[in-house]
């Protein structure tokens, strides 16, 4: 597990005592000393369990969601006509969530390329690969900040709106929100990886496991994205 | 394969972002065409699930990890379940109550 000391040997069939599959494997691996999550680095197992409590923390706020409207009696705002726009005389329902899903979807897909090209030592694709991540995810909030003013000057509060239910502002502002914070740590996150890629640091270490975890918050994001698409702006 | 890591060839990653990419407009096309009921809903379920599934099997390498580990991450959300099972009914009974007992009817006008 000594992440800094030596390059750790995460693949399964390189392991020493991955031999039993299975369900004797997982009793094995859980009833053995020190540690459960062999071959597994530390920083990788800890950003697991950090997404895992994540996802208890979103599950919560979706819920939440979940329970205010099915106990609202006034009838919820139609999203598909709230987040519709009208771009060159063409009123398109939902089109700015449609391509915020397509953009952060884009930067799943570098952020999964830059992991690839790390452990190939290629600094700088990967480099350039995380910054167009976080380029995508800059889009991504500037397109959600514009999403919220836009509603904002409609009239919608936490407290009410003229569309319908009043808990729409606040479960909006609530989900969208903290998801949009999770973004903009997300692109510091990428940066300050990304930079360190750069410097040489895992070149030294030989150790390019921290993109991957970097990585995974990333895919996270893009990840609650996906639930947040379909329980709040289609259902 | 390398000594440090998840290695598998670029297509699959590309293979994997252009799924993503259909699943999602088959997802924005269920809201364009005016899709109700039990087919709109079962349709958005299984658009998410298979892109979550995606996401988190290959672009977080689910796939390839020890089963102690995914076991460890992927049933506790499980209990979440429970947690929705419990709010629906919930939230089902508030609502009665708001329409039987306070007089709150279903179709009023927002204040």
């Amino acid at each position: 597990m000594a992440a800094h000391s030596a390059p750790p040997t995460d693949h399964p069939t390189l392991a020493p005592d991955a031999s039993a599959a299975g369900w004797q494997g997982i009793t094995r691996d859980w009833s053995s000393d020190k540690d459960a999550f062999k071959q597994v680095p530390w920083g990788k197992a800890m950003m697991w369990i950090f997404l895992l409590s994540d996802t208890f923390i979103f599950t919560c706020f979706l819920t939440g969601y979940m329970a205010v409207r099915i106990s609202s009696t006034e009838p919820w705002p139609n999203t598909s006509e709230v987040f519709a726009l009208t771009i060159a005389g063409n009123h398109i329902p939902l089109i700015l969530i449609a391509i915020m899903t397509f953009v952060l979807i884009s930067s799943s897909g570098t952020m999964a390329m830059a992991v690839n090209y790390a452990y190939r030592r290629n600094r700088g694709m990967t480099a350039a690969l995380m910054l167009a991540t976080a380029l995508c995810g800059v889009a991504f909030v500037s397109m959600q900040a514009f999403e919220w003013s836009k509603l904002i000057a409609e009239g919608v509060r936490p407290w009410g709106n003229p569309m319908g239910a009043p808990q729409f502002g606040a479960s909006f502002f609530m989900i969208t929100g903290f998801h949009g914070l999770h973004v903009s740590i997300g692109v510091l996150y990428l940066c300050t990886i990304a930079w360190k890629v750069l410097r040489g640091d895992y070149e030294r270490s030989g150790n390019y496991q921290n993109v991957e975890i970097a990585g995974l918050y990333w895919h996270f994001v893009d990840l609650v994205w996906v639930f947040i698409f379909a329980f709040f702006y289609l259902w | 394969m390398t000594h440090s890591g998840q290695q598998h060839p670029i297509s699959l990653y590309l293979k994997i972002w252009g799924l993503l990419f259909v699943l999602s407009t088959c997802s924005y096309l269920v809201d364009y065409f005016h899709f109700a009921g039990y087919l709109r809903w079962s349709l958005i379920i299984t658009f998410m699930l298979l892109k979550a599934g995606l996401i988190v099997a290959i672009f977080m390498h689910m796939a390839w990890e020890r089963l102690a580990m995914v076991y460890a991450i992927l049933v506790p959300p499980l209990c979440l379940l429970v947690l929705v099972g419990l709010m629906v009914s919930e939230a089902d009974y508030i609502f009665l109550s708001r329409v039987l007992f306070f007089g709150q009817g279903i179709t009023a006008p927002s204040p």
